[in-house]
């Protein structure tokens, strides 16, 4: 699947999100997700999300707010925090490159694009290159095993992909 | 076999209501508006409907669990986490027809009593979750969710609730633990969701694969949906072939017919006209068989017969070029990484399994090396560990060293011999989570 353009992610530098309040909008966004659950805790991993979309990942002044919020305490947050793998704990790239690496991408030949990925961006598995455009990660089965190999790029799959593809790709984000 | 669950695949729109309703949608939802619910949870095991997520289960014998005195307000989730390896069919009945996922839903919650549902999908699926949020909306504003459905005085709100990036939430329990808002690690049973499940009321966990069958056995009956297949393994089942062939994708079958009328046939053969060595049947958990088993049928008892797992229909080909050794450490990087760290043989055995598997890979194997793989499958599989994670990298262990041993060994062999009194500094393993790796 090709899409026209995946948007770049909106990524708060560290000292944007050392102290966090949520505006009116984000408020009403809370206030939506609050009304599915018969508590506040469910609310935490939608909450999450919301401040990731907004933010681009999660500080520890944005972990203090949602913790005020949703009278959960910080620690507990970050313990659920840590245990996903799809919170992002520090500023991403804008383009998160993650490459499916279990079984069938790699019957399908995602270790080729594994480095020549790595020799284009010059930078290694949970590193960014220093322009702040991609941040490189390794993850496990993306489920589209049938379309493999597969790069999730933000939130959209890419797959059936070359070298020669995922270089046209690239080429096309800023 | 006329296609069911994918007979909407090819139709333009075909996610769109009204797409779904030209096809005689919802009809279903207003028949079984007008039965009893017990009449509903009869006609579904009449059908000998079994859950399609990996476990089997009779899905009318598990709705039947759900106490019917409760005074708390009950739950049915669809688990649309979809994360075994090699599985990506609730994806593809998302893509193609969720509206048929949506009546599935309405009609098992009337059946169980449930007033609320929830539907948990994986966070990586980002745009299937916008489509079924899509869906939910059209449904609520034909009539079909919401208050009153249909004037039948059943009201249904149907929430979609995205994971964050766990293989564990997939197994129901770590699923609810998650929905609740707090790290996904297993529960133990008994109690049982059906009794104990989310925020302590009675919760019935179904697959996606599975609920999309329910409009279809409602509208056409119990005894329709059991005539197809085989006598215990009833209906249609989609399967996810990946890996080494022409044509991978997601296929409808009838249940039963041969694996090689699914590769060979559906799927256009092995890749390049080579010859096949081994297939996962059921989703990377599943023993793996050697290409000889290729004419067993696709139902739960006849791969079990052979000694493997229907699973989730994750069928995965592997050609004559894999190297199993590899295959089994991609597989084990897989398990470590996604063990939840609860119980210690699952923690400690997958991590401590694919440094040895690694090991025997980098050329360091020691003739010991296999023994104490069936010694850490022993350890942490067969009820000593919470959930069946343990299972779920043991069974690999065991069938990759039954089928493929001789692999194993010519690797050891090969090693190189360690100078005397120096051990080889291998690079750390990745770890949990990225920033390590």
């Amino acid at each position: 699947m090709d899409h026209a353009r995946t948007a770049p992610l909106t990524v708060a530098p560290p000292e944007a999100v050392a102290e966090v309040r949520f505006d009116a909008a984000l408020e009403a966004q809370i206030a939506d997700i609050l009304a599915r659950y018969p508590n506040t805790q469910a609310a935490l991993l939608p909450v999450l999300w919301l401040c990731q979309e907004r933010w681009g990942w999660i500080s520890t002044g944005i972990t203090r707010a949602i913790a005020a919020r949703l009278g959960l305490s910080p620690a507990f947050i970050e313990g659920v925090l840590t245990f996903y793998t799809m919170y992002q704990l520090q500023p991403p790239g804008r383009y998160l490159l993650q490459v499916c690496s279990t079984l069938s991408c790699q019957l399908c030949g995602t270790g080729e694009l594994v480095g020549h990925l790595k020799q284009r961006l010059g930078i290694d598995f949970g590193e960014t290159t220093p322009d702040g455009r991609f941040t490189l990660v390794d993850v496990q089965c993306l489920g589209a095993c049938g379309e493999a190999p597969v790069v999730q790029i933000n939130n959209d799959y890419y797959t059936e992909l070359t070298v020669e593809r995922l270089d046209a790709l690239l080429d096309r984000f800023e | 076999m006329e296609p069911i669950l994918l007979r909407a695949r090819g139709t333009k729109d075909s996610r769109s209501i009204a797409a779904y309703r030209a096809a005689g949608g919802y009809r279903a939802l207003a028949k079984a508006l007008k039965m009893e619910p017990a009449a509903v949870i009869a006609e579904v095991k009449a059908s000998g409907l079994r859950g399609r997520g990996g476990a089997g289960f009779p899905t009318g014998l598990k709705w039947g669990f759900v106490p019917k005195d409760s005074p708390k307000p009950k739950y049915l989730i669809c688990n649309a986490d979809e994360s075994e390896p090699g599985t990506f069919k609730d994806r593809e009945i998302i893509h193609v027809d969720p509206h048929m996922l949506i009546e599935g839903i309405a009609i098992s919650s009337y059946a169980i009593g449930a007033n609320v549902a929830y539907i948990y999908i994986r966070g990586e699926f980002h745009a299937e979750a916008l489509m079924l949020e899509a869906a939910i909306a059209e449904a609520a504003a034909a009539g079909f969710l919401g208050d009153n459905i249909l004037g039948s005085r059943f009201h249904l709100a149907v929430h979609v609730h995205r994971g964050a990036g766990a293989y564990i939430c997939g197994e129901e329990t770590a699923l609810i633990e998650s929905l609740e808002g707090k790290r996904g690690l297993p529960r133990l049973k008994p109690p049982f969701p059906a009794v104990v499940g989310l925020f302590g009321c009675p919760t019935v966990v179904n697959n996606v694969e599975t609920l999309a069958c329910v409009p279809h056995i409602i509208e056409r009956g119990g005894a329709w949906y059991a005539a197809i297949g085989t006598e215990r393994s009833t209906g249609p089942k989609l399967f996810s072939v990946s890996g080494h062939v022409n044509r991978p994708g997601v296929y409808e079958v009838e249940m039963g017919v041969p694996f090689r009328e699914i590769i060979d046939g559906l799927c256009g053969g092995v890749l390049g006209g080579r010859a096949l060595k081994a297939f996962i049947p059921g989703g990377s958990s599943c023993p793996v068989l050697p290409a000889d088993k290729i004419d067993i049928g696709c139902d739960f008892e006849s791969v079990a017969a052979a000694g493997s797992m229907l699973g989730s229909g994750g069928l995965i080909v592997m050609d004559e070029t894999v190297d199993m050794v590899w295959a089994l450490e991609n597989l084990l990087t897989f398990y470590a990484h996604e063990s939840c760290g609860q119980c210690t043989p699952c923690r400690e055995g997958s991590d401590w399994a694919l440094d040895v598997v690694r090991r025997i890979r980098r050329g360091f194997g020691r003739p010991q090396d296999l023994e104490t793989l069936e010694r850490i499958a022993r350890f942490a599989s067969q009820g000593m560990t919470i959930c069946p994670l343990g299972d779920a990298f043991c069974e690999p262990i065991r069938s990759f060293l039954k089928h493929f041993g001789h692999e194993f060994e010519a690797a050891i062999a090969a090693a190189q011999p360690l100078p005397a009194a120096k051990t080889p500094v291998l690079p750390l393993r990745s770890g949990h989570g990225w920033y390590g790796s």
